[in-house]
């Protein structure tokens, strides 16, 4: 059971703030991050996962400050992300992309076919990654990130690519992460899954942070509508 | 004081001629995203064109020049473009890599071929004029070489920044696109960006020639000079790029004043450009990990340990056989083929598998070589410290080189190269004060020695295929594909160039001691600085990604001063063939021997 919280991050491109002062508090469950596009929510994956330095602010996990540990530090104790523009090892199998996470970690490679079966892709095990079908690469990005056995589980638009039926298998996936404890960080466009699933949802419009809030707060807030419709 | 004031003319003009030379490199690149190895070539064969207008046909300098700068160089730049560069846009950085490489070895072929060797004195520009500044001398051919400097510079500003065709030739790079949707040609601006490339280009090489006089490989690798003014600049800022060109001008210049004359910074001196290469890319601003898009590269399929080992006793009758029925001197030259074949071993390693480019792997093979000779012994535990020395100084790279990838590192790898070739395996310390060495052999007969290389070849490519399928081998193609998930799962992607730079080193290494005891003496000129670009050519034509092609890279290594000096006529002709072998073949990687496998596929299915 862990905590993520990030503290008043603030990350300026040369003129434009994309995150700008914010903080929040992810604990074990699922947690949604909404916004409009260009709300700064990839970028404020970055920053958790540590691939981007924010340019103020702090991130803290069990209120340990790891704003100056890398990815790979970060990635050990427990932070694991999948990526919005697709990051599968496209030269690899699929089978040896969930491979490779296990390795990481030193844990046995014969998890990887059990990793597969759960997130539903074992079909495609043996297939070249870059060839497989758009949601079934972001399904493998997933079993990958899980092969790390994370605390903490950053999600950048997982959904998209799936139809209706995975989307729910999905959704139940996410219910079974969030019972083992995990802290599941959801970046998502379909409202229905965020509304269906989130414990609690935090909207941020042009890098700041709106609302947060259970989904039921969130729908009633009128600056959501605001930022999405106006 | 006097002297300061005229070592700093002098550094000025130099600077002046490598900044006409660097902001030609800044514009191609800025505008086609191609970063052109071949620039300094291009340089070099303009300014034997120049010679052969001006001094040997007699035409009036100022004509030739218009001739050379004005017309064949931007000519030659649309060609390059037209028919080499503008397939290449998009493609990854090793490809184009590649590609410029084999321009510029196909261009010393050209040249080699239209003026065979001889010296070949160029007047310098205005020779009857200059000016006195105190007691020091600025002849005229130093107030053209600054006076055209000041032009390009002007030039290119007012081009970049006051004209609609610069607007557009900035905004092409970052998104060609759409910059096509607002009604400018990307191709059209990249061939007018290659063109006034080129020109300068030739311009610069023109300008320095009476410095350097003219030669083939040294004109093209004055080059790196540029490189580093152009770094200095990140590619980018054509401003920074003048400030650096005219900072390595002085500093050169001062060294010459100021270093003492001893054989040590004689050599010191000689590795000044290497050295401010190397330095420029340490401290440059790192990149983040680039994130954004599936990577992957379709290598040929991955022999199972049991094809492996099928393959592996095949190829051991092979040798065999061949051992018993040829003559001594073509078995000797079948040892060398596999010899080699063990240096392309180490870049399927790290070319192949590991996506780095290395414009400097020539270099371990020195290093393990000069090691073994200097042990006075190929013992096999003489073989084996070869590999280790080789590995210690491959490791030593890349953990200086940590910050840097793709294109910074494979010029980072280029700095280390011609720094090692100047400091050590060009100077004394190395091959001693005669340049050569002697190596007794490990084995006697010719057979004997195509046996041991054979079961050298065949351990370490077996080796080199079960680290492709193994932990190492997923993890290097992993980071090649992407490194920023690789670190987001916890693999320090930094350590893992390390190990498959050292790696890749010590198979090097291991290959320069075999190929030292085979010779019997091995000599400085064994191991210039230039081979290392036909190394990397060869690799990419025969196929990097498989054993196969390093196979077939050795024989063809082994064969080319074979052909050369059985068919003089020949060979610049085949340096010409190679470039463009491999300016042609640059996009797949995979080579002439995945042609093979794919026949074989096709007959089977």
């Amino acid at each position: 059971m862990s905590t993520l919280r990030v503290e008043g991050v603030t990350v300026r491109f040369g003129e434009v703030t994309a995150v700008n002062d914010v903080t929040l508090t992810v604990k074990p469950g699922v947690t949604g991050l909404i916004g409009p596009n260009g709300a700064g929510k990839t970028t404020l994956f970055d920053v958790i996962s540590g691939l981007r330095r924010p340019s103020a602010g702090q991130v803290l996990l069990d209120e340990e400050d790891i704003t100056s540990k890398g990815p790979h530090q970060r990635s050990r104790m427990g932070v694991a992300r999948t990526f919005q523009r697709l990051e599968v090892f496209g030269s690899l199998t699929v089978w040896e992309n969930v491979v490779v996470a296990l390795e990481s970690r030193r844990r046995p490679a014969k998890l990887a076919r059990e990793l597969l079966d759960r997130v539903g892709i074992a079909e495609f095990a043996d297939n070249q990654a870059d060839t497989v079908p758009t949601g079934a690469a972001r399904l493998l990005e997933l079993a990958r990130a899980l092969a790390t056995d994370p605390v903490v589980l950053l999600l950048d638009e997982p959904s998209s690519g799936l139809d209706r039926a995975e989307t729910d298998a999905f959704g139940e996936l996410l219910r079974q992460l969030s019972a083992e404890g995990r802290s599941v960080v959801l970046v998502e466009h379909d409202m229905d899954l965020v509304m269906g699933y989130c414990d609690q949802v935090h909207v941020l419009n042009l890098g700041r942070l709106l609302v947060s809030g259970t989904p039921d707060v969130v729908r009633a807030d009128e600056g959501v509508r605001e930022a999405y419709l106006g | 004081m006097t002297a300061l004031l005229a070592y700093t003319v002098f550094g000025l003009v130099t600077g002046g001629a490598y900044a006409v030379v660097a902001g030609g490199l800044v514009l191609t690149y800025s505008t086609s995203k191609v970063f052109n190895v071949g620039h300094g070539a291009i340089g070099m064969v303009m300014a034997f064109l120049y010679w052969e207008l001006a001094e040997n046909r007699g035409l009036p300098q100022w004509l030739a020049l218009l001739l050379v700068v004005g017309v064949c160089a931007p000519l030659f730049g649309l060609v390059v473009e037209r028919f080499i560069m503008r397939r290449l846009a998009g493609a990854p950085v090793g490809i184009t890599l590649v590609a410029g490489v084999g321009v510029l070895v196909g261009l010393i072929g050209v040249a080699q071929v239209i003026w065979p060797p001889m010296a070949r004195p160029v007047r310098p520009f205005l020779d009857q004029l200059g000016i006195h500044i105190g007691q020091s001398f600025v002849s005229g051919h130093d107030l053209v070489t600054l006076v055209c400097a000041v032009l390009v510079a002007g030039g290119l500003y007012v081009l970049l920044n006051r004209t609609r065709t610069g607007l557009a030739m900035r905004a092409c790079v970052d998104a060609p696109e759409l910059a096509s949707l607002y009604g400018t040609r990307p191709t059209r601006l990249s061939a007018l960006s290659w063109a006034i490339g080129s020109a300068l280009a030739a311009l610069g090489g023109i300008l320095l020639t009476p410095v350097v006089q003219l030669d083939y490989v040294t004109m093209t690798l004055l080059v790196i000079t540029a490189y580093t003014a152009a770094l200095v600049g990140r590619l980018r800022s054509l401003p920074w790029t003048f400030a650096g060109a005219l900072g390595l001008g002085l500093v050169q210049s001062y060294a010459v004043a100021y270093l003492p004359s001893s054989p040590f910074w004689i050599s010191f001196r000689a590795a000044i450009p290497a050295l401010s290469l190397f330095i420029v890319l340490l401290v440059m601003p790192q990149s983040p990990l680039r994130i954004g898009g599936v990577r992957g590269t379709r290598g040929v399929a991955t022999p199972s340990a049991a094809t492996t080992w099928v393959a592996a006793g095949l190829f051991g009758a092979t040798a065999v056989v061949l051992a018993l029925l040829v003559d001594p001197v073509v078995a000797g030259q079948l040892a060398l083929a596999l010899v080699f074949g063990i240096v392309l071993l180490s870049m399927v390693l790290l070319t192949g598998y590991g996506g780095v480019v290395s414009l400097g792997q020539f270099t371990f093979v020195g290093v393990g070589a000069v090691t073994v000779a200097r042990l006075g012994s190929a013992s096999p535990v003489a073989l084996l410290i070869g590999a280790g020395v080789a590995a210690a100084v491959g490791a030593l790279i890349a953990l200086t080189a940590l910050r840097v990838s793709g294109l910074y590192l494979a010029l980072a790898t280029l700095g280390f190269a011609q720094l090692m070739d100047k400091l050590v395996l060009q100077s004394p310390i190395a091959f001693g004060v005669r340049g050569s060495l002697q190596v007794p052999k490990l084995i006697e007969s010719a057979s004997g020695q195509l046996l041991l290389a054979a079961g050298v070849f065949v351990l370490v490519g077996a080796g080199v295929l079960a680290i492709r399928r193994g932990r190492l081998g997923r993890r290097m193609i992993a980071v090649k594909d992407s490194s920023a998930a690789c670190a987001t799962l916890g693999l320090n992607v930094r350590w893992i160039r390390v190990w498959v730079f050292s790696l890749s080193a010590a198979i090097a290494g291991l290959a320069g001691g075999l190929f030292a005891q085979l010779r019997e003496t091995v000599a400085a000129s064994d191991f210039q600085l230039f081979n290392n670009l036909p190394l990397l050519l060869f690799a990419v034509i025969a196929g990097v990604t498989s054993v196969s092609g390093a196979l077939l890279g050795g024989v063809l290594l082994m064969l080319l001063p074979v052909l050369q000096s059985g068919f003089p006529a020949f060979a610049g002709v085949a340096v010409v063939l190679l470039g463009v072998a491999a300016a042609g073949l640059a996009r797949d990687p995979n080579g002439l021997v995945s042609w093979g496998f794919r026949a074989w596929s096709w007959r089977r299915a």
